[in-house]
């Protein structure tokens, strides 16, 4: 039975719900846009004509639009693999590391395999590449279930052997002809294509996105995930397996900062180059905590990011602002996602109950 | 002994507290005099925390006034409490667990020498001194996490009297103590009162109240309904009181009809967390249509055999075996799909998932089983429908299945856990602690609970640190010491003096 003033009834539940989940996120934003603007105005330039050049650079041709989704892509896939891993208790810093693996191996699988067609390789190349991240995320999932070591240490360790790994296969076995250290091209029939300007790999970080709130919330994996992040001691009562389902949580993770990785190299540079992909699975921290660990919410955050990236040369082109003020903006709104009491006090909304974002809790 | 010609303490007159939607306390007048043990009896929501928080500064009354030491006063936070001589005793400790006593009593009103260097030389001393004075024996420079739970909790008394609080507020303070850890509570209570310290004491326990209390105070849906000398009143008419209809303290039940045995315990040794021997050769049998009782202070290996029991801890040697078939070494999962049902000792830790909604904990144990899962895809109707059924029938409180587990009184997450692990086909039913800190209408509905299923042929093995649950309760009972069952009694042999004495290591 659904009158009309049932949905009604319905809608402005969901609103609710909608607000208390994405009001601080949304006013953090503008209040580090505002922040920014201090900023700016103390440093002599225009607030409006620097913000209104980011947003020509971002979205003003369909060239800037499609800059934009390719910059948010794998922004999408680093803040899914550190939300997906939080919602099962974990802190995984390691998305930089497997998104280089990822990217590394996308392109060997890209340019190591010759004469496939494009409906074989691509999907080869990316699901390759995301299974390697998998692989690498995995093991301080591992190194965790069986002794017990923080994955916060283990992560930031594999980071570095991922980048000196990586920067050695590029070197070394994997090097291209000539003097570059780097991998050579990609086939042809490996690369992701872009449809006019808008990158096809977008779509697949939407999907991913989708999926991965799916996993957590439809089905019994994810469930099992979420008990094990809230409470290991009722999921090994409840006859979860709590190692196994700490690795698995750990892949899946890693799958996703792989998948980031493969689509850059395989979308985007083309090969695997050292230096093109650093900090991108840093900034998926960002993107997360911005997206409260929801994953369909780290959707637009990434846009966000990827919105200020793409548009920072405009801005610095147009109204001569230095692009290292969309640094400062992104950390201030890290800042006051983070500190979210400031925001909760400015708009007076109560904090949602049960799934409070604490990443300390991590720490145990 | 009547105290009510002495001077009046703390005086409440006329207190009202309400919440948006809620009458907290309704007109509450009470008179707590010097030297006088006032206890507070109500089930968990009846107001009694927010008369409290009220007395201690943490809320504002709505309407009404406190009176202390014949002064009226306003109080805007506890600091105005203290500086009055209001200590309060928490039911969860404010420790730091890190720190040594004298560190924790003197955090926040530090003894320093200059410069603002601490001076713990001075600090031990003074807790030396008061621990001496009201007979806490407390050794100043021990680490809190080291301590027991008793000894953890006379360090908040003496933090309370070192900011000079002659009138204390327990807020449920056996909640967490065994039985003998409360005894010597008691003993520290009438200590303190014959150096003229009052107390406030809130419990839900009858016995308690009956022992220790000079006065009572009863409240019921934020009410104060009655009042009573201990010596006039009863177990049953104090639980009358409290709850507001007739309530059946004794377990109501028929003979047993024991059938064939559907747990089967062999020379099991288990070892606790620290790597020691726990549980050291135990041998019991449970019954279908049975309820067998374990009995024994706790830490005498009880934990240990109900872990190794449902798989959650590893046995070292000998045998359990459920219907026939031997279980020693299987994993949770495989205990649970022969048909045994576990009630978790620590409801909060092992029992629920506090984040998740009530029909999300109440699949915790099948949410992978059709109806409610086909393959990996979770049916969230049918999760909802569960819950929705389960609710109703076990009368869990609010009946909203998207209610968060943790926003639940005790009582009522009680309830969730019986309600899940009763919904699934047993054999076996391992129900340890099942009424631990609930009240009385929730612990009378649990009890009923586990007869009925009892009565429908299930094995039940009950492990209490009440007694007078066990006695309750089983139809036989084991009791244990020092990680063997050193007796077992039926329900006819086993008088309270028979088995405590027996629970004391003593042969009896």
């Amino acid at each position: 039975m659904t009158t009309q003033t049932d949905s009604k009834a319905n809608i402005s539940q969901w609103l609710m719900v909608f607000w208390r989940s994405a009001a601080v996120p949304l006013v953090a934003v503008i209040l580090a846009l505002l922040v920014g603007a201090i900023i700016l105005l103390i440093s002599g330039a225009n607030p409006l004509a620097a913000y209104s050049a980011l947003a020509k650079g971002a979205f003003g041709t369909p060239i800037a639009f499609g800059r934009t989704l390719e910059k948010a892509t794998p922004l999408i896939l680093g803040g899914l693999a550190v939300a997906f891993a939080f919602k099962g208790g974990l802190f995984n810093i390691g998305g930089q590391g497997q998104l280089l693996v990822g990217a590394i191996v996308a392109a060997a699988v890209g340019f190591g395999i010759d004469g496939l067609p494009f409906i074989i390789h691509m999907p080869l190349a990316l699901l390759v590449g995301s299974l390697a991240g998998a692989v690498y995320g995995a093991i301080p999932g591992a190194l965790k279930a069986y002794t017990g070591a923080h994955e916060v240490i283990t992560t930031i360790m594999l980071n570095f052997i991922a980048i000196n790994l990586t920067d050695f296969m590029a070197n070394g076995p994997w090097k291209d002809e000539g003097i570059v250290a780097r991998t050579p091209a990609i086939a042809e029939a490996a690369a992701i294509p872009t449809w006019g300007n808008i990158p096809i790999g977008f779509f697949f970080a939407v999907v991913a996105a989708l999926a991965t709130w799916y996993l957590l919330y439809r089905t019994t994996i994810g469930y099992e995930i979420r008990t094990v992040g809230f409470n290991s001691n009722a999921a090994k009562y409840a006859g979860i397996g709590v190692s196994y389902t700490i690795i698995l949580t750990m892949a899946i993770s890693g799958f996703l900062a792989g998948m980031g990785g493969a689509i850059e190299t395989l979308g985007v540079v083309g090969r695997y180059q050292p230096g093109f992909n650093a900090g991108l699975g840093f900034d998926g921290i960002t993107i997360a905590l911005l997206a409260r660990t929801n994953p369909i919410g780290v959707i637009p955050a990434a846009l966000l990011v990827g919105a200020m990236q793409a548009g920072s040369s405009q801005m610095q082109f147009d109204a001569n602002v230095p692009f290292q003020i969309i640094d400062v903006i992104q950390a201030l709104i890290l800042f006051f996602v983070s500190a979210d009491m400031i925001v909760r006090w400015i708009i007076r909304v109560k904090p949602e109950e049960g799934e409070q974002v604490t990443l300390s809790t991590s720490w145990g | 002994m009547n105290k009510t010609n002495r001077p009046i303490v703390l005086e409440a007159k006329g207190l009202t507290k309400r919440f948006p939607g809620v009458l907290a306390n309704d007109n509450i007048n009470l008179k707590l005099h010097q030297g006088e043990i006032l206890a507070f009896l109500g089930e968990n929501g009846a107001g009694k925390s927010t008369l409290m928080n009220m007395l201690y500064g943490l809320y504002t009354p709505t309407e009404g006034e406190i009176w202390i030491k014949g002064e009226k006063v306003e109080m805007s936070n506890p600091g105005d409490a203290i500086d009055r001589g209001v200590g309060m005793v928490h039911q969860h400790f404010q420790l730091v667990p890190v720190m040594t006593v004298a560190e924790n009593v003197m955090l926040g009103s530090e003894i320093t020498s200059g410069g603002g260097r601490l001076n713990m030389r001075k600090a031990i001393q003074n807790v030396r001194d008061l621990s001496e004075q009201y007979g806490l024996a407390v050794d100043p420079t021990a680490v809190i996490e080291d301590l027991p739970v008793g000894t953890q909790q006379r360090v908040e008394i003496i933090k309370a009297l070192y900011r000079h609080a002659d009138i204390l507020i327990l807020d449920e303070p056996t909640a967490v103590l065994t039985p003998q850890e409360a005894n010597e509570l008691f003993r520290i209570m009438n200590d303190l009162t014959a150096q003229n310290v009052s107390i406030i004491f809130i419990t839900h326990k009858l016995k308690e109240v009956l022992s220790v209390a000079d006065r009572i105070g009863v409240l019921r849906s934020g009410q104060m309904v009655g009042t009573a000398m201990p010596e006039d009143s009863t177990e049953t008419s104090l639980a009358e009181l409290m709850v507001g209809r007739n309530v059946i303290l004794q377990v109501e039940k028929s003979p047993s009809k024991p059938k064939e045995p559907v747990l089967q315990i062999q020379n099991l040794h288990v070892r606790d967390d620290r790597g020691h021997a726990s549980v050291e050769g135990v041998d019991l049998e449970v019954r279908a249509g049975e309820i067998v009782g374990i009995a024994g202070v706790e830490g005498n290996g009880q934990r240990e055999l109900v872990e190794a029991l449902t798989g959650l801890r590893h046995a070292d040697s000998g045998k359990i075996i459920i219907d026939g078939r031997e279980i020693t070494h299987f994993n949770p999962r495989q205990i649970t799909e022969l048909g045994v049902a576990h009630i978790p000792e620590d409801r909060e830790k092992h029992g629920l998932v506090m984040p998740y909604t009530l029909s999300d904990n109440m699949v915790l144990n099948k949410y992978f089983k059709a109806p409610y899962a086909k393959g990996v895809i979770m049916h969230h109707d049918k999760i909802d429908q569960n819950g929705q059924v389960l609710v109703k029938e076990y009368d869990v409180r609010p009946p909203n299945i998207h209610a968060l587990a943790q926003n639940l009184s005790g009582g009522n997450k009680q309830k969730v856990i019986v309600a899940r692990e009763f919904s699934t086909p047993t054999k076996l039913l391992v129900a340890a602690q099942p009424t631990r800190g609930i009240d009385v209408g929730s612990i009378e509905f649990i009890h009923k609970q586990i007869v009925a299923q009892r009565d429908q042929n299930v094995a039940v093995l009950v492990v209490s640190a009440e007694l007078d649950e066990v006695l309750g309760l089983a139809d036989r009972i084991a009791v244990m010491f020092d990680g063997r069952i050193v007796k077992i009694l039926s329900a006819a042999e086993a008088t309270r003096e028979r088995v405590g004495l027996l629970m004391a290591g003593s042969e009896a």
